[in-house]
This record gives structure tokens, C-alpha cells and sequence, in this order.
């Protein structure tokens, strides 16, 4: 798994990267009661919007970390999205999305990078 | 704002300490949640009882040879007759009907009127009410009293155990009573849409007395975002959002303020704009609305069934007790009616949205007792 500066994650299998927001990230937007998931076929680039979450109090952006194109957003999410919550790095994902360049996943902070990215904050 | 500009309430450090997230609103560091988070905070209050810091808001006390009279040269309200004892929500108006600040006054003991106004807005209304009323009668500003509400169905009990005669008051009553060992001013009232309190207390012993409410396990804190999302869903109006200065009473669906003398008698600033308003002259009208899908917020479009702008969401966002968004905003009259069918569009979408009647969450207001 791999992470970025705004709190997403990524987990690649093959060229499909599997991209969430982290129990970090989760715990600051406080309760999700809504998410907004990219429709499937969507062509994403690094930085541009991917999904939005929705707290009580405010709607946040959720950042391709990868260019790519989407093949599955997590319908799970429209009747739960309390699972970003309940299990932000597993099924609070939001979408799948097939990327153009697998060298830029390797480029994204490891886990350990990411900890001590944390502790900086 | 930076940081260090920021004025703190004297329940600062029990903020802190309760795990509050401290963020800047109308000039204070104040908490906008604690550990439970805005939706577990939501729900309690609905269910129990809960505490809140509202020490940013502007106290004041009236005084003078008639400030009851004086009060209605700024206000549409029935203040001369305001009885002992009672408490008045009414709205300061600029010369065009225009709302300044919606605010709170009352009649807790013979000391003039005391006013309760918005933390954002107190420095620019004390200033409208010293202009307009000089001479006849002197705002002092009682800076060195915090201010606390408790709400919820459980605040009753609560209170009846430090307090049995404040805890006595009916809705919309308000008394100056030694409670908690200080000279308390408590009116039954609030901003939730539930019964509950509002008690302001010495600032040196607001710490004290907040500990004191917290210790019962009914009671826990509440930061400004629950207090957001509890208000919404009664339907009440925010000033700076739902509310401003080129906002009417009757637009606002505040008829109720601008009383039955005064709309006859036309003696308060804006009286010409308000009295066409209510022959039928109204260009807006503030409704509610039941949202599907994401949370119209603040900003968004309202239109209508094909497509045209009408309005704008004026508040808006996910009701904790409802499972759906709600939202405020201002549409014509003519789509105003209740189960009119109309969009909101949120990043460019138009969604699903009807016109409810508010409150969203009936209110639970005790007004006999």
C-alpha cells in the first residue's frame, strides 16, 4: 500500500489501483453521511477530483493519486458510507481505477514514509 | 484571523481538556466538536442532554428611563409589552427592513432589558443600538458573564437538581436567580428546537458551574457543529447565512417578530417595505427543503422542475436525526408552497429536492409547566 501528502491510499494489483483515504484522514472528517464516486469509464489525472466525502459539517475533495481510468466505484458506499469510518484502509474504499503508469505508484510514499510524514504534522 | 488574535472563553481550558477541537468563529477559539464527533453529539442532545459554550455571544443590559419603549425605535417587536419575567426573540432593523442581528431580549428582574445577540455580530449591533437609542437610554455590555445552554430532554431533571426554580421556568420565561451560588439570569429557551436553558452565569464561576452540569451523566458537551446541525433541522436561521442585512423579517418567514401593534402602528425602521411585504409584495420567501442524494450546502442552486434558476441555498446539510440532507434557502413565492417539487445542484448536478414544512424535527418546547 502506498500514500499520498493528502491522506489517500493506493494498493495496486496488476495495473488496478484500489485508492481510499486513510484512518488518519477518516478521523478528521469526523462521521461520513455521504459519497460522491466517479462513474465508471472516467478518465482521471494525478490531483484532479476523484470522489467527495461528506461530513455533517462540510464536503471534502478526494484526489486521484494516480492518472488512469476508472473501472469500478464502491457501490457499498451509497447505502453505507459509515464504512469509511468503520474501515477506511479496506471496504471504505472508493474506486478502482486502472493507471497508465505503474512506475508513479512506486513514486508514492510507503507506509513507513507516510507514519513519519504523520508525525510531522 | 490568526491564532493569537483569538479571545477565549472562560471555559477555554475544559474545552481543551474534554478533547475539543478548537476552531475560530466570530473572533473566539471555539470548540466545534469533542471526542464523540458532530453526529454522536447530534443525536445525544435529541436524546438526552447536552452543554454548550455560548460565552461568544453578546450580553448586554438595556438600561435607562424606558428602555422597553426605546428598544422598539431599532426592533418590530412588542417590547412595551413585554411582561416580568417573559423573554422576547426579535431582530434589530436597519432603515430598509433590513435584518442587523437576530437576537434575544427579556425581562429577568426590574434591571432594564437584558439582550443576548450574536457573537459575530455584537460589536456592530451594541454600536447600532448606542447610535439610535443616545440619549434616551446606555447598552452595557456585561462582558464579564459567560453564557452556557442546556439542552435536551433531559436538561429539565438536570437542571431541577442545582437549580428547582430556574428549572421551574416555562418556554420563553426568563428570571434573575441565585443558582449554583452566583447571580444567575436563565431563560427557557434556546437554539435546538428542545427544551432546555440558557444560563449566564459570572465568567469566574462558569467553569465551576459547567463541571458541576457535566458531572451528570446525562449531560455531555456539544461543539458548534452539532449546535449547527441541531438548529438546522428546527429550522431556525443562522444570521450570516439564512440571514442579512438585505433579508426582511417576512422573507425570512419571521412574521411572527414583527408584532400585531407594531404592524399596525408601522413604527419601526423599514415599516413601508414590510407592510407591502405583507399586502403581498414579497419577491422571496425563505422554505425548507428535503434534499435526495448529496448535501446541498450553503451557495447552491435552487431551480425549478425545468431546469431554471429560482434560488439559493441559504444553509444546508445532512440531518443527523432525519438520515437525509435538509436545507434552507430562498425561492419565489410562487414555488414556495409546501410539496412543490424543485432541484438543487450540487458540483454541477441537479438533484431531487421538495419543499417541506420546517421544523424539519418538531419542536419540543415546554411551555406550560
Amino acid at each position: 500500500m502506498r500514500f499520498t501528502k493528502d491522506h489517500e491510499w493506493v494498493a495496486l494489483d496488476g495495473d488496478v489501483a484500489t485508492i481510499g483515504i486513510t484512518a488518519y484522514a477518516a478521523e478528521q472528517l469526523g462521521d461520513v453521511v455521504f459519497v460522491e464516486t466517479p462513474e465508471v469509464g472516467k478518465t482521471v489525472s494525478a490531483g484532479e477530483g476523484l470522489a467527495v466525502v461528506e461530513s455533517v459539517k462540510a464536503a471534502s475533495d478526494v484526489y486521484a493519486p494516480l492518472s488512469g481510468e476508472v473501472v469500478e466505484a464502491n457501490a457499498a458506499l451509497a447505502d453505507a458510507p459509515e464504512t469509511v469510518n468503520q474501515a477506511p484502509e479496506a471496504g471504505g474504499w472508493f474506486a478502482k481505477v486502472k493507471i497508465a503508469d505503474p512506475s508513479a505508484y512506486e513514486a508514492l510514499m510507503d507506509r513507513a514514509a507516510y507514519d513519519a510524514f504523520l508525525e510531522s504534522l | 484571523m490568526s491564532d493569537e488574535t483569538l479571545k477565549l472563553t472562560p471555559l477555554y481550558a475544559a474545552h481543551l481538556e474534554a478533547g475539543a477541537r478548537m476552531v475560530p468563529f466570530a473572533g473566539y477559539s471555539m470548540p466545534v466538536q469533542y471526542k464523540d464527533g458532530v453526529l454522536k453529539e447530534h443525536l445525544w442532545t435529541r436524546e438526552n442532554a447536552g452543554l454548550f459554550d455560548v460565552s461568544h455571544m453578546g450580553q448586554a443590559r438595556l438600561r435607562g428611563v424606558s428602555p422597553l419603549s426605546a428598544f422598539e425605535e431599532v426592533t418590530p417587536g412588542d417590547f412595551i409589552g413585554l411582561k416580568p419575567g417573559k423573554q422576547r426573540y426579535s431582530v434589530l432593523l436597519n432603515k430598509k427592513g433590513g435584518i442587523i442581528d437576530d437576537l434575544m431580549a427579556g425581562r429577568p428582574d426590574d434591571d432594564g432589558l437584558f439582550v443576548v445577540v450574536n457573537g459575530a455580530c455584537k460589536e456592530n449591533d451594541f454600536k447600532v443600538i448606542d447610535d439610535e437609542l443616545a440619549g434616551q437610554v446606555r447598552i452595557d455590555r456585561l462582558e464579564d458573564r459567560a453564557l452556557m445552554a442546556l439542552q435536551g430532554p433531559k436538561a429539565a431533571e438536570v437542571l431541577a437538581i442545582h437549580a428547582p426554580d430556574a428549572a421551574k421556568l416555562a418556554f420563553m420565561e426568563t428570571a434573575s436567580i441565585a443558582a449554583f451560588g452566583v447571580d444567575a439570569i436563565v431563560s427557557r429557551s434556546g437554539y435546538t428546537g428542545e427544551d432546555g436553558y440558557e444560563i449566564s452565569v459570572p465568567g469566574e464561576a462558569a467553569l465551576r458551574i459547567w463541571n458541576i452540569l457535566l458531572a451528570d451523566e446525562r449531560v455531555r458537551p456539544i461543539g458548534l457543529g452539532a449546535r449547527d446541525s441541531l438548529r438546522l433541522e428546527a429550522g431556525l436561521p443562522l444570521y450570516g447565512h439564512d440571514l442579512d442585512e438585505t433579508v426582511s423579517p417576512i422573507e425570512a418567514g419571521l412574521g411572527f417578530a414583527v408584532s400585531k401593534k407594531r404592524r399596525d402602528a408601522r413604527d419601526f425602521p423599514g415599516a413601508s417595505r414590510i407592510a407591502a411585504e405583507l399586502a403581498g409584495e414579497v419577491t422571496r420567501k425563505a422554505v425548507g427543503l428535503k434534499v435526495e442524494g448529496a448535501p446541498a450546502r450553503e451557495g447552491a442552486e435552487i431551480a425549478d422542475a425545468d431546469g431554471k434558476v429560482v434560488g439559493v441555498v441559504t444553509s444546508g446539510g445532512f440531518a443527523p436525526s432525519l438520515g437525509y440532507p435538509i436545507a434552507l434557502g430562498f425561492v419565489p413565492p410562487s414555488l414556495a408552497a409546501v410539496g412543490t417539487e424543485l432541484k438543487v445542484i450540487v458540483r454541477g448536478k441537479a438533484q431531487a429536492a421538495q419543499v417541506v414544512a420546517t421544523p424539519f424535527v418538531p419542536h419540543r418546547y415546554v411551555r406550560k409547566v
